[in-house]
């Protein structure tokens, strides 16, 4: 169902599942034990409310509290006792209380959880919906999520089967990973003697590659994405592109047969997809001349509608294609492209960086400059103090003060810093390369050990030969997500990180890399073909696209993801930026 | 075996009675039971016994001593009574002892003569003295009711949830009820008392004089009564020496037997058996038993030695110094098998297994016998039945023996119920055992279920008995073998004289990762015994780290709770641990604890980011952090203040704070601001207009826009604004404002850092070609080509794509080229192309 055009691929799990689980569980909160007639979005404004019992869902964050119990005291003040219930999703934390307890209000409200922590977008996609977990985990580091995802994994072992072989990457993963197993030992004998349906899972952290989020986006879900932001896998197509006076909600998931054929096209490729599919379809339509009567009434019984259907979804993403097209010429996206493209592959860096100057100079946009600075820090290993000085000086003069708490966000995450003396480009590549023809490794960690909290992106991206030419389009403007490498064969074959060793070093990764394979192999040939990529602190649509390809390329293998939020660059650089409240 | 029959005692026609020893008393009293306070638990509970206890001499040897036996008279608790002097004895249902003294406190003491707790009876109790007491037991739990000085009741109808009822006067009571009893009737626990001739019901509201129906007349005083096991029935006994019986609710009279002795009994019980039609009393004296129930006649025994009944469900145990037995109403099973001459199909088949065993033909007989009938399978149930009467497991043998026999000749008899009797047998009998001393009839165990059964084995501290019938039976673990364990190491850390290790390895050989074993409910029993250290070492087998957080907080190791929270990964315990710190420790010490534990740190700055950010200041404030101080002063400046003096003192204390971080970019940024700010400050008084919080580059627009451009340039020069920037921002604010000649004049100034490619596309950008080809002419050579195409002169661009021989130019001058217009360029083009080849 998934892929028709793949007949050996494996069978997906049943993700409907999950959503009827969190459904079922959503209407016994809210009907069977607070009868609620009307809903209303948690916003920051009181709300009008006449009802005897109000009813919150909110996500556990200090700030909801704090709305809560400001609409509590209010009516507190004006003399109005009603209920108050607050449903947690997906689960209490216990500051949150402590906020309603300091607020006084502990007392008149009641609390509730649901726990819905995956929402399946699509056939193969789970998401989480905690963009925070990013901003949380890799700036404040704070752990509160990884308990969360933990709890998800555990349910979706208990679902569909104890996982044979785990593997994982970085510091979150292995916490994540530790957790989880701490909770099957709790709860023993649940999942066993149940045949895995899932052979592989992988937890990545997103610390490991930033270069690839960081990138523009070029497949075309992708870059639907970054231009009209997809929301739990819908988005909001404006008048520009529905070609009407109205906005349209489209669901983009693989049901929609035009989408799923394009989503993970280079975006060079979607328009000539998009008009040889136009060309099928009148061809089908052309069809009807000629046909005698029964025929006819059998076409318009049972084709026609899926025909202007297909037609309805062929002219939205038409529309769709022709709105980013604009967008993107109007922001100079081949100079864009181009820019990255030398910052990946390490040349022209004068050029780039002032081409990032000019970028912020003409106040382009406060997100896409900065996305860029972070995109020179990263490949170039920091950037050189004077650069780093004048850009951020340039930053702020364009975009506003306040920024330069924006950048010590950057620089405490890792992603726009300063590089120290002694660890030019050059220095780090003679001793990469020493290491990489030197067998015995271990001697020289401690070389290492000076280059801590670097990314070493140009060495790890010499050593996988990530950066491979424009021929190369399945990846992301050129660059091969770092993640395809890994899940590409090597660990999956070996079973193992071994022969990644150095990469794995370099990437800083040493201690928190692993595996965990079961003795027993219970695991039939068909659920070994599935491969779980979790995602900590989310992925884009380009990389799922990506690895999406290998499983194809890689033939029999299907990957399915669990992601904590779909991201882009965008969403990343927000969630560093700090802005006026 | 002749005569088996032989201690059976026939009442009336259809019932028999028999008495047999369960235990020769081995406890070597010295006292007289008459000279002791007497309490016998029920479902063969222990006895407790109270010598010397009207003695009110202090010294010591005269003191009461406290005794407890179990129903074989092994000894489980011997102490001296130190406290007040003691009313009533009696056992609560989980065999907690409940000693009633005079002054109303009732003293709870455990199985081993362990105090457990006390409490009082009430005020009204204590001020009139208690002047007698009963303890009896209700669906709820155990109930104390009190008689006192004054005559009046209190009750309270559970001691686990106690609740003191006083209960109304009766009118006119001006001596003590010759007798009185507690009553459990619907849920609700009533008085019922004898003044001379007269009953009286107490309730909660009201004292109603009640007359039981058919009682002989001549009446003058009631001597004793007796209410059953359950509450169903009620026996009196009258200074005539008649007695009454009937059911408790005083409605209905069932018989009555004058026994013609008019001496009070000292005791009277009442004696039947579940779903057993017959109703019988026992009535003691000193000397003298009698069994009467609806018969002419009665059983009478003679007693040797002082005794003392204990009502059971389906009987009485009777105890005296040397003796314990049994009494109680033959079981039907027992009576259609062994009644001489039965022909009862379980009787026939009894004797034909014994017949097989001798190998006689009879026994095919009988069996055959039994079988035309049609009532083997009846002979094979009665068999089993009786077995499980029977207290001998000789005969327990020969019945299930003859069961088995049976069952052979049987196609379809399900096997559960002979299994289980087997079974259940083994386990009553290991039980009987003369050491164990807990004489279980099988009703009275069915009806107190195996589960309770266990936890008055662990009760007695037979750890190692109740496994084996845990594993002999193969209950669940968690029910089981694993509770069993946890209740044995509970007990364990009770020894003071272990070391901590020894407990601590002794009880997790034991233990190991049985499932369902709680290390930490056993740790907080050692911390309870004041065994902290212990307690501690227990905790690490603990597994879940969440378990032991709670007591380590309790025990006051709050940063070995903190460790452990933080190994757990549950953020909500390490919050909870946080705040349980934060009251316990001084705010330095907090704050040095946090410093150790990153996590925990940033867990609790996040929460102060949004509750308490004098807190978070402080915290960077302790660890030196200027960097994050500074940040958090600019914070401050836009979102806490509001006056501009206000913000700029903000990002004062904030640049000082770069300083010290050594930060001196972020410093100069701030000093920066804080000029930008005044001046904004004083550009909104001067031009009016909104300037505040705008960025540099803004600001310089909005000036430009307003036409202020000397301030402008002012500006531009204070805060050394590059000139790249400058031109970016004049060409762009000039073509917004469509200021044509300003933008001219501007480009004429001096030479564009940033060439004039950007003039060219900003004027298209607003749609003035003409403004853009004044400009096209002075882009640069390499730049050229994009120039003209964007200003439309495709002709041009190609002849100067030509000139450089650039590929690249060509192509995009020719994808420029549409239509019949421009056919001539592109011919040209193709043409240039040609011999660029050839060359």
């Amino acid at each position: 169902m998934a892929f028709p055009h793949r007949p050996d691929a494996p069978e997906l799990p049943d993700f409907s599942m999950l959503k009827r689980l969190a459904r079922d569980q959503l209407i016994y909160l809210l009907e069977q034990q607070h009868e609620v007639d009307k809903l209303y979005k948690v916003e920051n404004k009181p709300a009008l409310s006449s009802s005897e019992q109000l009813c919150f869902l909110v996500r556990p964050r200090i700030k909801n509290m704090r709305y809560i119990a400001s609409l509590v005291n209010a009516d507190k003040v004006a003399g109005r006792t009603r209920k108050y219930k607050v449903i947690f999703s997906p689960q209490k934390f216990y500051a949150c209380e402590m906020v309603l307890e300091e607020e006084g209000i502990y007392g008149d409200v009641s609390c509730d959880e649901w726990a819905f922590s995956l929402l399946p977008l699509d056939v193969d996609l789970l998401s989480m919906e905690l963009p925070e977990f990013f901003r949380d985990y890799f700036l404040e580091g704070d752990q509160r999520w990884i308990n969360t995802v933990a709890q998800a994994l555990h349910l979706l072992s208990t679902l569909y089967g104890p996982f044979p072989n785990c593997y994982g990457i970085g510091r979150c993963a292995k916490m994540a990973y530790e957790l989880w197993r701490k909770l099957e030992e709790e709860e023993d004998g649940e999942t066993k003697g149940r045949r895995p349906e899932i052979g592989h899972i992988f937890l990545l952290d997103r610390d490991v590659d930033f270069v690839t989020a960081l990138c523009s986006q070029v497949v075309y879900e992708g870059l639907v994405d970054d231009t009209f932001r997809i929301k739990c896998g819908s988005v909001d197509f404006g008048p520009e592109v529905t070609s009407s006076d109205k906005s349209l909600k489209v669901l983009l998931n693989a049901e929609d047969k035009v989408f799923h054929e394009i989503r993970n096209e280079h975006f060079s490729n979607v328009f000539g997809f998009l008009s040889q599919k136009a060309r099928n379809l009148q061809a089908q339509y052309d069809r009807r001349r000629g046909m005698d009567i029964k025929q006819m009434k059998n076409f318009v019984s049972q084709e026609l509608k899926g025909l202007k259907q297909e037609h309805r979804l062929l002219s939205l993403h038409i529309g769709a294609c022709e709105s980013i097209m604009k967008k993107k010429t109007k922001q100079d996206f081949q100079e864009l492209i181009k820019t990255e493209h030398a910052l990946l592959e390490g040349f022209n860096i004068r050029e780039s960086t002032s081409y990032i100057e000019e970028h912020i100079d003409r106040q382009v946009s406060p997100i896409e400059s900065l996305r860029l600075m972070c995109l020179l820090s990263i490949t170039e290993n920091g950037l050189i103090p004077k650069d780093y000085r004048s850009l951020k000086t340039q930053y702020l003069q364009s975009y506003g003060p306040e920024h330069l708490l924006t950048f010590s966000n950057l620089r405490r995450a890792g992603l726009l810093t300063e590089q120290g003396p002694g660890d030019t480009l050059t220095a780090v590549e003679s001793k990469v390369s020493k290491l990489v023809t030197d067998k015995a490794a271990g001697k020289i960690t401690d070389a290492f050990s000076s280059l801590a909290k670097r990314s070493n992106f140009r060495a790890i991206s010499k050593k996988l030969n990530l950066v491979c030419g424009t021929g190369m389009v399945r990846g992301v403007g050129g660059f091969i997500p770092l993640w395809s490498t890994f899940l590409g064969g090597n660990v999956l074959e070996r079973r193992s990180w071994q022969g990644l060793d150095e990469v794995v070093r370099l990437l800083n990764c040493g201690d928190f890399a692993f595996t965990d394979m079961t003795k027993e192999d219970k695991a039939s040939s068909e659920s070994l073909r599935l491969i779980l990529v979790v995602f900590l602190g989310g992925c884009t649509f380009s990389e799922i696209s990506a690895l999406r390809f290998l499983g194809r390329e890689k033939g029999k293998r299907e990957f399915i993801f669990l992601t904590t939020a779909v991201t882009n660059s965008a969403r990343l650089m927000e969630a560093m930026s700090e802005v006026k409240a | 075996m002749d005569c088996y029959t032989a201690n059976w005692n026939p009442l009336g026609d259809s019932a028999f009675y028999r008495k047999y020893e369960l235990y020769s008393m081995d406890w070597d009293l010295k006292e007289e039971l008459r000279d002791c306070l007497v309490a016998a638990a029920p479902y063969g509970g222990p006895i407790a016994l109270l010598r010397n206890p009207w003695r009110k001499e202090k010294a010591a040897s005269v003191r009461p001593v406290l005794d407890i036996y179990s129903a074989s008279g092994m000894p489980l608790a011997s102490l001296l009574w130190k406290s007040g002097p003691v009313v009533s004895l009696g056992w609560s249902a989980e065999e907690e002892l409940l000693c009633v003294q005079e002054d109303g406190a009732v003293l709870v003491y455990g199985l081993h003569g362990d105090f457990r707790r006390h409490f009082s009876m009430g005020n009204e109790v204590l001020q009139n003295r208690v002047l007698d007491a009963r303890i009896f037991h209700t669906e709820f739990g155990s109930g104390v009711a009190i008689l006192t000085g004054a005559h009046r009741f209190t009750l309270s109808a559970n001691v686990g949830d106690l609740k003191l009822r006083r209960m109304p006067e009766v009118p006119g009571l001006q001596s003590a009820p010759s007798c009185w009893t507690a009553l459990c009737q619907d849920r609700v626990a009533h008085i019922l008392l004898a003044v001379g001739p007269d009953l009286y019901l107490l309730d909660h509201a009201a004292c109603s004089t009640v007359t039981p129906p058919g009682l002989a007349p001549g009446v003058s005083s009631f001597l004793q009564m007796a209410v059953s096991f359950t509450y169903r029935h009620l026996a009196l006994f009258t200074d005539t020496g008649y007695i009454w019986m009937g059911t408790a609710s005083l409605k209905e009279k069932l018989c009555e037997f004058n026994c013609n002795i008019r001496a009070a009994p000292k005791q009277m019980v009442w004696c039947s058996r579940p779903r057993s039609k017959e109703r019988a009393v026992v009535v003691a004296w000193e000397r003298r038993l009698m069994v009467v129930g609806d018969a002419p006649e009665s059983i009478q025994f003679v007693l040797d030695e002082d005794s003392y009944l204990v009502p059971e469900l389906d009987g009485v145990r009777i105890f005296s110094r040397s003796t314990h037995e049994f009494l109680h109403e033959v079981p039907a099973a027992s009576e259609e098998i062994f009644k001489i001459a039965s022909m009862a199909p379980g009787a026939l088949l009894l004797e034909a297994q014994k017949e097989y065993e001798k190998e006689s033909q009879k026994a095919d007989e009988y069996l055959r016998e039994i079988q035309e009938l049609g009532q083997l399978t009846q002979a094979v149930q009665q068999c089993i039945e009786a077995a499980g009467h029977e207290h001998q497991p000789d005969m327990q043998k020969s019945l299930l023996r003859a069961a088995s026999f049976g069952k052979c000749f049987l196609d379809r008899f399900p096997p559960d119920s002979f299994v289980r009797m087997c079974q259940d047998l083994r386990v009553l009998n290991a039980v009987r055992d003369y050491h164990i001393g807990i004489p279980l009839t099988y009703s009275q165990y069915k009806q107190l279920t195996i589960q309770v059964l266990l936890d008055r084995l662990v009760l007695r501290r037979l750890y190692p008995l109740a496994i084996q019938i845990c594993e002999y039976l193969r209950l669940p673990e968690v029910q089981g073998v694993s509770r069993i364990l946890a209740h044995w190491a509970c007990y364990k850390v009770q020894q003071k004289d272990v070391s901590d290790e020894d407990v601590a390895r002794a009880i997790n050989q034991k233990l190991g990762d049985t499932p369902g074993v709680s290390y930490s409910d056993i740790a907080a029993r050692a911390y309870g015994c004041g065994r902290t250290e212990l307690a501690i070492k227990l905790l690490e087998y603990e597994p879940r780290s969440g378990e032991q957080v709670p007591l380590l907080l309790k025990m006051k190791r709050s940063k070995l709770a903190l460790s452990k929270a933080i190994e757990s990964g549950d953020t909500d315990l390490v919050f909870t641990v946080l705040l349980h710190l934060k009251n316990e420790l001084n705010r330095g010490d907090f704050f040095m604890t946090l410093r150790n534990q990153p996590m925990a740190l940033s867990l609790y700055r996040q929460f102060c980011k949004h509750q308490e950010l004098e807190t978070l200041k402080d915290l960077y404030n302790q660890d030196d952090n200027h960097q994050e101080l500074g940040s958090f002063h600019i914070r401050a400046s836009y979102a806490a203040e509001e006056r501009i003096e206000g913000r700029v003192a903000a990002l004062q204390t904030a640049a000082d704070a770069f300083y010290k971080a050594k930060n001196e970019f972020a410093a100069k940024a701030t000093e920066d601001q804080m000029r930008l700010l005044r001046l904004q400050r004083r550009l909104e008084d001067e031009l009016g207009g909104q300037f505040l919080d705008l960025s540099l580059h803004d600001t310089v627009t909005t000036l430009i826009l307003g036409g202020h451009n000397k301030r402008a340039e002012q500006l531009a020069r204070d805060f050394r604004i590059p000139d790249k920037r400058l031109w970016w921002l004049k060409l762009t604010a000039l073509a917004d404002l469509e200021d044509w000649e300003e933008l001219e004049k501007f480009s004429k100034s001096k030479k564009s850092p940033i060439g004039y490619l950007p003039f060219v596309e900003i004027c298209i950008k607003q749609h003035n070609k003409y403004e853009a080809k004044k400009y096209a002419s002075r882009v640069g050579p390499e730049q050229k080509v994009k120039a003209l195409l964007l200003v439309g002169d495709v002709a041009q661009a190609a002849d100067v794509a030509i000139e450089h021989r650039n590929e690249a130019e060509l192509s995009l001058v020719l994808s420029h080229c549409t239509g019949a217009t421009d056919g001539a360029t592109a011919d040209k083009i193709q043409r240039a192309r040609a011999q660029a080849q050839k060359k």
